[in-house]
């Protein structure tokens, strides 16, 4: 790929992300811009397709920098997290329109970002992940919610974790200690999306694993341990700095690296997955990696845990990041 | 693999050394959900960006213009911290018309009256104090008491606004616990968020429970002239409150909001420490922003502009109280708002706002949770929702799509039962300024 390649990194979008997309993709374009890249910063809107061929835009939202002068792109990096950015919808229609993007391809996404489904997958591999119960509202509502949530508890035990079967940056998401406080979390979670997922909760070292395939295969990158200081990894933990605390890599003995790590690239593998992802996990106290989603448009804020893993490997993120686009370019 | 560290990284160098107000300042992720609001394919019924569009932007194009080439040495110099003295007079002007006699020389000017609220709060207030605020009141304001570490005590209101009976009942309160109340923070005309009036008859009640109780009143009226019906009510420091009243007010929705422009009309001795206050906060105003709204005032007819605006507004609240009245779920309430830009609306029992705002901006329409507009994290059952920026068919879509989501979530709750409600910090739940 020349030097003269254009790259465009999309950002934004309607999901529930928004505000995260747009810090990951100025982070993203802050790092590709000083690795030496020709790239821009756009929304996902309704202008977006006669951007990909490089004209000039005229929707409202629009470019987020001055892009658009006539020349198409080589290559898009998708920064948007949750919807269209994140179920497939974006990628078939980058797929359709021939442009060549970085990371997994519309079908493996889908998979992905239906946490159910993925998590069924990852164990036909033969990798642990926790056990669990999804139910849409309609469920609750046709054969009585008490019934359900009890025969639920009884199932699954306590404590539990309840999350939207489709979503990210734990929006939505809550534990449950005790069985009154279980439907609070149900409507807390159906405000979000269509369906809970509803996940015994594990108990262990909290890890995310960032999984790169710069052509020789996919590797996984130092796990980063992830120790809230309230506790929970929720939206505030998450978004506001100095609120989590990070171990990179982190303080697992060599075995539980090893497996952890290994299991991050199995199940890169056995979702199909592209170029980049992001596994998260707990690794129990007797070493068992529990999987519990896996990331197609992970974080890249400045509290993000993927660039965290990209630094302590030594690597350059806008480095990376240009090397994943000319990848994709080359790919067509 | 690298080593593995023996302690994290936080990503934040200064955790340990940050101020005590400063640790509740997180992200929050329903204030992360008003960046959806802003897109165009939402309908925002959150913001309240004043509608800049009938403003005649190519006269106070040339107005502005004019004034830095006449008097830019001027415009663009330091100025007084008090503020532009002849401002300061036309200010007095604008006060009249709301029944307040006043002399120049008891104004001052301020950043937006938000900084006026910052600069009283900073006078008066130390750490553990009380404020009364109305139950609800403006989330700007609350954030100010917050960061001054005031304890504030809401008081009750209802459609005729402040109650005075509930004012005397919290005065007691506060007072029987042994807490010293420094002012009273109202809103008297056409409340944010609450869209009530304090009706005149309660204006002397309110005025004189304060005077016994040797309570100052910061009254904040930035909607006062935006009324779609007659004349202002006659503001409280024109009833006979020159010692007892701090009055703040605005140019943000008479004019324009970007200029920054507003101010404190306070009895001498505290107007002088508010000054130095000020000069130690930002020197002084902005001295072209200031000038050219004097400029204005005296050149263009702003009060016909102001009729302008309440036209606009008064047929956007007219498109949104009928809209309420045809669209909504039994059980929801609402006030009636005869100016400014906000309607309060109470839920549906067992219904959470701040649940709902998800779903709300899935089926793209947003509001502001109530529970923006209480420093004691109450407020789930209640939403506010402004009709000043949308096109009239705008807010009417935007009122059917919360139909659709509130019906949605009165089904789950007939799933699920009452749950018990999560509180938060009110800036935690409010947009940024520029996110209507």
């Amino acid at each position: 790929m020349s030097g003269s390649a254009r790259y465009l990194v999309l950002a934004g979008g309607l999901s529930h992300e928004r505000d995260v997309s747009l810090r990951s993709g100025r982070r993203v374009l802050d790092a590709l811009r000083s690795d030496g890249a020709e790239v821009d910063l756009r929304d996902a809107d309704a202008g977006l397709l006669a951007a990909l061929t490089g004209a000039p835009a005229d929707g409202p939202g629009g470019t987020l920098t001055s892009g658009g002068d006539g020349r198409p792109y080589d290559a898009v990096l998708v920064a948007l997290h949750g919807g269209a950015g994140e179920d497939g919808a974006l990628r078939e229609v980058l797929d359709i329109a021939g442009v060549p993007h970085v990371g997994a391809g519309p079908a493996a996404c889908r998979i992905a970002w239906d946490k159910p489904t993925a998590k069924a997958l990852v164990l036909r591999a033969g990798l642990s992940t926790p056990p669990s119960v999804v139910l849409p509202h309609a469920a609750f509502r046709e054969l009585g919610a008490g019934a359900v949530l009890d025969r639920l508890v009884t199932h699954l035990g306590l404590p539990l974790m309840v999350k939207p079967a489709r979503g990210g940056s734990a929006l939505g998401c809550s534990t449950v200690d005790k069985p009154d406080d279980l439907p609070a979390a149900m409507v807390s979670c159906f405000s979000y999306g269509q369906a809970a997922l509803v996940e015994k909760l594990v108990s262990g070292t909290e890890v995310a694993v960032t999984v790169v395939d710069t052509g020789d295969g996919p590797r996984a990158l130092p796990p980063v341990e992830i120790v809230p200081l309230s506790g929970v990894y929720d939206y505030g933990a998450r978004y506001t700095a100095g609120a989590t605390e990070f171990f990179v890599p982190a303080r697992l003995d060599d075995a539980a690296a090893d497996a952890v790590a290994g299991a991050a690239v199995a199940a890169h593998t056995a979702l199909g997955l592209r170029d980049l992802s992001r596994v998260d996990a707990i690794v129990e106290d007797d070493g068992t990696v529990q999987l519990l989603e896996v990331n197609t448009a992970p974080g890249m804020t400045e509290t993000s845990l993927l660039p965290m893993a990209v630094d302590a490997a030594g690597l350059s993120f806008g480095r990376l990041l240009r090397t994943l686009l000319e990848q994709a370019a080359a790919r067509g | 693999m690298p080593p593995r560290p023996t302690s994290g990284v936080r990503l934040d160098a200064f955790t340990d050394r940050y101020a005590q107000r400063t640790h509740a300042m997180t992200a929050s992720e329903i204030r992360a959900l008003f960046a959806v609001a802003s897109r165009p394919e939402v309908v925002s019924l959150a913001g309240g960006m004043p509608n800049l569009s009938a403003l005649p932007l190519d006269a106070v194009g040339k107005l502005m213009g004019e004034l830095v080439q006449t008097r830019g040495a001027q415009a663009l110099q330091y100025g007084s911290g008090q503020g532009d003295p002849h401002l300061r007079e036309l200010i007095c002007e604008v006060m009249a018309l709301e029944g307040i006699e006043a002399s120049s020389e008891d104004v001052v000017v301020t950043v937006g009256s938000q900084q006026a609220l910052d600069l009283v709060t900073r006078v008066f207030v130390d750490p553990g104090d009380v404020v009364l605020a109305e139950a609800p009141s403006y989330v700007g304001a609350l954030s100010t008491f917050s960061a001054y570490q005031a304890e504030v005590v809401h008081v009750a209101m209802d459609e005729q606004g402040l109650v005075p009976e509930a004012l005397r009942e919290t005065l007691a309160a506060v007072q029987a616990a042994g807490k010293r109340a420094k002012f009273l923070y109202t809103v008297p005309n056409f409340h944010n968020p609450a869209g009530t009036t304090l009706v005149e008859q309660r204006r002397d009640e309110v005025l004189a429970i304060c005077q016994r109780a040797g309570l100052m009143v910061l009254e904040d009226n930035p909607y006062g002239l935006l009324g779609f019906d007659g004349p202002p009510t006659p503001a409280i420091r024109a009833r006979g409150g020159q010692d007892d009243v701090l009055y703040l007010g605005s140019f943000s929705k008479t004019f324009a909001p970007g200029l920054r422009v507003g101010w404190v009309l306070a009895p001498h001795a505290v107007r002088e420490k508010l000054v130095l206050a000020a000069e130690a906060a930002v020197l002084c105003p902005p001295t072209f922003n200031q000038l050219a709204v004097a400029e204005y005032l005296s050149t263009q007819d702003w009060q016909g502009q102001v009729r302008a605006f309440t036209a606009m507004y008064r047929e956007r609240r007219d498109a949104l109280l009928d809209a309420l009245r045809q669209q909504m779920p039994a059980g929801a309430s609402w006030t009636h708002p005869t100016g400014g830009f906000y309607v309060w609306v109470t839920l549906p029992s067992g219904l959470d706002a701040k649940v709902l705002l998800p779903r709300a901006v899935t089926a793209r329409v947003a509001f502001v949770p109530g529970t923006a507009f209480f420093a004691d994290g109450t407020g789930n059952a209640h939403l506010r929702l402004s009709y000043c920026y949308p096109e009239p068919d705008r807010i009417r879509e935007g009122v059917r799509r919360l139909a659709t989501v509130l019906q949605e979530e009165v089904e789950l709750r007939n799933t699920f039962g009452q749950t018990r409600a999560r509180t938060s910090a009110p800036q935690a739940s409010s947009p940024a300024p520029d996110l209507a």
